[in-house]
């Protein structure tokens, strides 16, 4: 047995030096060069623990570091959590409530400061200091988070993030065990930045970072340049690898259109924004190369309110679900490489996953043809025929004809709809506004980190919604009891036995589904168009395209 | 007996005869004037060209298949070269009532929705420029009759909104009603009726037809033959109607083409922008903002309403010019010398 574990360890010893030089034979082949990004506008402010947008957290990822991350991989490896600025895992004790981290040491921020745990005790409670957006969500269960979310200016997190400057270590303590921290601390919003770090949204401003890059420059009208980081040592090839591109130039302002053409033309490497409808033929047909089609962990979905006429009538629901055309829905999305029709909450591929679809011809596990019979005569049995339905949706070419769709839809059924498209920098706003009282809507949900809960919980939970408030998530106003119930005894249950928890989960997802407080679409995919000089296209199914792993020379 | 005949004074033609005469000279007014009615005729009969082609063109139809040549067509094709990403819709086929323009993105048949669209657009405009006419004239007679406190009140809430940019306000309006609708005590307009438009469309431009005319009647209050019914104790409103109106009734007539096409270019700039017409109701506006995600592959959708847009407006515009010029004063005194 000895001998095997010591031909094992020679054997990974060997694979590992076999390795090394392999990547540091690539980086010495291709480093250095402008990679040139372009997106229609600018993601808003810089910082990164207010920033919530997709594109400002992949173009976080090479910059900043908390104590852990994803790892910079390709597929399901992408989702994995490792050491990034501590030097390990945190040992967990106290039944779950407390996490230790030993800090790394000779890491430097990229204006020279040394990273001590000061700088991750003024980080955390810089997160509720500023007001972060998931302060009262994701981070709510540390000790002391209470006190500091009635008075954000004076938090100091006692009790909850506690430093031994001697030993190196943070403690983390929970109120209670939170099986998802390890991803919440992975997030942008808890990456570690300078103590000085001005508690307050630095907007255009960059903050000092610990990545091997940093934000030389930042105009939210004109572009961003990230440039390497002087003090960037490689510690963890998993956590925070070293780039390949000197420069990376993010250009704002040009119409996707125009975005293609100078990619076709080779000015620019690669765009933001999803590409133009009326270029998909020409693209997947010319450029097949230069296209890369990622699965996304999303959920395109239509909301129904469950508080207001008629789809406080579960049946009024159901008839919806039952006569919505999944394949006309992803044909107006680009066809079926670019989308796939669902019926349920969870992802494919995404942990509680399992296959289950009702609202079809033949009800099982996946959607064949809509039951337009059925739903009209769900329509009459709820009582609800004739009533008006308004549908909200964003102003875009997508949204605006799945929105003029549904419309068609719930006019064949019986019920008297219109359409209203809103503002892209509106429609999610009002949708959530209680205030607004929307019937029905069209959105989409992106998965901050791969856990069940993330869609369940969040969209769905009795707390989730939030009466008279703009920001209630619980589109739907949906709430039952027993199902919060289920979802309060799977979060526990991840604690202890993971995938016991995966099987609640996807035991309520089939719960919730059938109560049809929203009507699934479909889950789209991402398409990425690059240049031809982008070599060692990487995707990682968290943070999408790993920029900086990615050459051009 | 011919003697007697001869010297009979000849018979005047009256003030609107001669502007009509002169109007019905002008070839390029009359030119456009047939264009336009053309336009009106067509886009009125459009729920008779959709019922004859046997098309819904407000429901999505992306499975629909059509026969051209006899043989079947998708209205939806899928690109079957490479990745096969994506779906373009049929192009023109240039058979009248059988996608003659071809379809749009949601496989809606573009002739027919160019006819809808023609018919609200039209609609639109023709109801805010008797709004704006309405509302217009009679804030200038009540402000260039009764002057003082009344018409500096009035002329300051004028100024006010003359002082908007004409698109910002409307857009301001449209966004702040297009989800709610309006609701002021008994009256209700619900959101997504062709009444939020007219009404926005018709209170932005109230200051262009307002300050002319009250120029116009300041000019005409101290005229004699208002004076004198004045003196003689005539009500004020009477006045209005019976001496100072008439007297106005040539810059209103000018009016009409003018502000209409005004209107149909504001009507269209604003359901470009999702805020005038609301889907999957149809206007020229509505329709190149469709055909706007269709510009590479199937640029006639945006096109061809903008084309219409175009010829409309100009056709009204000349149209008004000859009008004008026919109710001039001083082209009937050069008509009369004729």
């Amino acid at each position: 047995m000895k001998k095997l574990l010591l031909a094992a360890s020679v054997a990974a010893l060997l694979a590992g030096s076999w390795l090394a030089p392999a990547q540091a034979e690539y980086l010495k082949e291709h480093r250095g060069g402008t990679i040139r990004l372009l997106a229609r506008s600018a993601a808003g402010t810089l910082d990164p623990h207010i920033n919530y947008t997709d594109q400002g957290w992949q173009m976080y990822q090479p910059i900043y570091d908390g104590l852990v991350t994803f790892r910079k991989a390709e597929g399901v490896d992408g989702f994995k959590v490792v050491a990034d600025l501590a030097e390990a895992l945190p040992t967990v004790s106290n039944d779950g409530k407390t996490f230790t981290f030993k800090l790394r040491k000779g890491i430097k921020f990229s204006n020279g400061q040394d990273l001590g745990v000061k700088d991750v005790v003024a980080s955390f409670q810089r997160i509720f200091k500023i007001s972060g957006p998931t302060s009262g969500t994701f981070y709510a269960g540390i000790v002391g988070a209470d006190k500091c979310l009635a008075d954000t200016k004076s938090c100091t997190l006692e009790g909850g993030v506690v430093a031994d400057e001697a030993a190196g270590t943070i403690t983390l303590n929970l109120t209670k065990p939170d099986a998802e921290i390890l991803y919440k601390l992975a997030l942008p919003h808890a990456v570690i930045l300078p103590a000085d770090t001005p508690a307050e949204d630095m907007g255009s401003k960059p903050i000092p970072s610990t990545g091997p890059y940093m934000i030389s420059a930042f105009d939210p009208n004109k572009g961003m340049t990230v440039s390497r980081n002087p003090n960037f040592k490689q510690w963890s090839e998993e956590a925070q690898p070293d780039g390949y591109p000197d420069v990376v130039q993010y250009d704002f302002g040009l119409s996707e259109e125009a975005a293609v053409t100078a990619i076709q033309n080779g000015e620019a490497d690669w765009m933001f924004d999803a590409l133009p409808s009326d270029r998909l033929g020409e693209l997947g047909s010319k450029s097949m190369d230069q296209l890369h089609i990622s699965p996304l962990s999303a959920w395109w979905y239509a909301p129904l309110n469950t508080r207001m006429a008629p789809f406080d009538n579960e049946k009024a629901r159901q008839a919806v679900a039952y006569a919505v055309d999944r394949n006309t829905l992803v044909k107006l999305f680009g066809g079926k490489v670019l989308a796939s029709p669902v019926c349920q909450v969870l992802p494919p591929d995404f942990p509680g996953h399992e296959d289950y679809c009702p609202f079809t011809k033949n009800p099982g596990a996946k959607w064949s043809a809509p039951d337009v019979d059925k739903a009209k005569q769900l329509v009459e049995e709820s009582g609800t025929k004739g009533q008006k339905v308004t549908i909200i949706v964003e102003d875009t070419a997508i949204s605006r004809s799945i929105g003029v769709y549904l419309q068609s839809v719930l006019t064949n059924i019986g019920y008297v709809a219109d359409v209203k498209p809103i503002s892209s920098n509106l429609q999610f706003t009002y949708i959530q506004n209680t205030n607004n009282k929307v019937q029905m809507s069209v959105t989409q949900w992106y998965k901050d980190y791969p856990a069940a809960s993330d869609f369940l919980n969040i969209l769905f939970s009795c707390a989730s919604y939030r009466e008279g408030s703009d920001a209630s998530i619980n589109i739907s106003g949906f709430c039952d009891k027993d199902i919060d119930a289920e979802m309060q005894k799977a979060l526990d249950l991840g604690v202890t036995d993971q995938k016991a928890a995966d099987k609640l989960w996807a035991a309520i997802d089939k719960q919730v589904t059938d109560k049809a407080p929203a009507v699934g679409l479909f889950t789209p995919k991402r398409l990425d168009f690059v240049s031809k000089r982008i070599g060692n296209f990487k995707f990682n199914p968290q943070f999408n395209w790993i920029v900086t792993q990615s050459w051009v020379q | 007996m011919s003697s007697q005949v001869a010297a009979m004074p000849r018979k005047t033609r009256g003030p609107w005869a001669v502007a009509f005469a002169k109007l019905a000279t002008d070839r390029a007014a009359m030119a456009s004037l047939a264009v336009f009615l053309i336009i009106v005729l067509a886009c009125f009969s459009a729920p008779l060209y959709a019922k004859w082609a046997g098309t819904d063109p407000f429901a999505s139809t992306l499975d629909a298949v059509i026969q051209i040549d006899g043989a079947d067509v998708p209205v939806m094709e899928q690109s079957t070269e490479g990745l096969g990403l994506g779906y373009t819709p049929i192009g023109p086929t240039w058979r009248l009532g059988n996608y003659f323009l071809g379809a749009d993105s949601q496989g809606r048949d573009v002739m027919a929705r160019l006819l809808y669209g023609g018919l609200n657009s039209l609609l639109i405009a023709g109801a805010a420029t008797i709004f704006t006419l309405i509302f217009g004239t009679l804030a200038g007679l009540i402000a260039g009759y009764f002057g003082g406190i009344t018409d500096t009140v009035l002329s300051r809430f004028l100024d006010v909104l003359w002082a908007f940019p004409i698109y910002l306000l409307a857009i301001s309006l449209s966004i702040v009603t297009i989800a709610q609708g309006i609701a002021i005590g008994p009256i209700e307009i619900q959101s997504g009726s062709l009444w939020l438009p007219i009404i926005i469309i018709g209170i932005v431009y109230i200051p262009y037809v307002a300050r002319p005319i009250r120029g116009q009647v300041l000019a005409l209050r101290h005229s004699e033959f208002v004076l004198a019914a004045i003196n003689l104790g005539v009500p004020g409103w009477r006045i209005l109607w019976r001496d100072i109106l008439p007297n106005i009734t040539t810059t209103l007539i000018v009016f009409v083409p003018l502000m209409m096409a005004l209107n149909m270019l504001t009507e269209s700039a604003l359901s470009f922008l999702s805020i005038g017409v609301q889907p999957p109701a149809a206007s020229w506006g509505t329709i190149i903002q469709d055909g706007q995600a269709l510009l590479y592959t199937r640029p006639l959708v945006a096109l061809v309403p903008g084309l219409a847009i175009a010829v409309s407006v100009m056709a009204l515009n000349v149209f008004g010019d000859g009008l004008r010029d026919a109710l001039d004063p001083r082209s009937k005194v050069r008509l009369g010398r004729d």
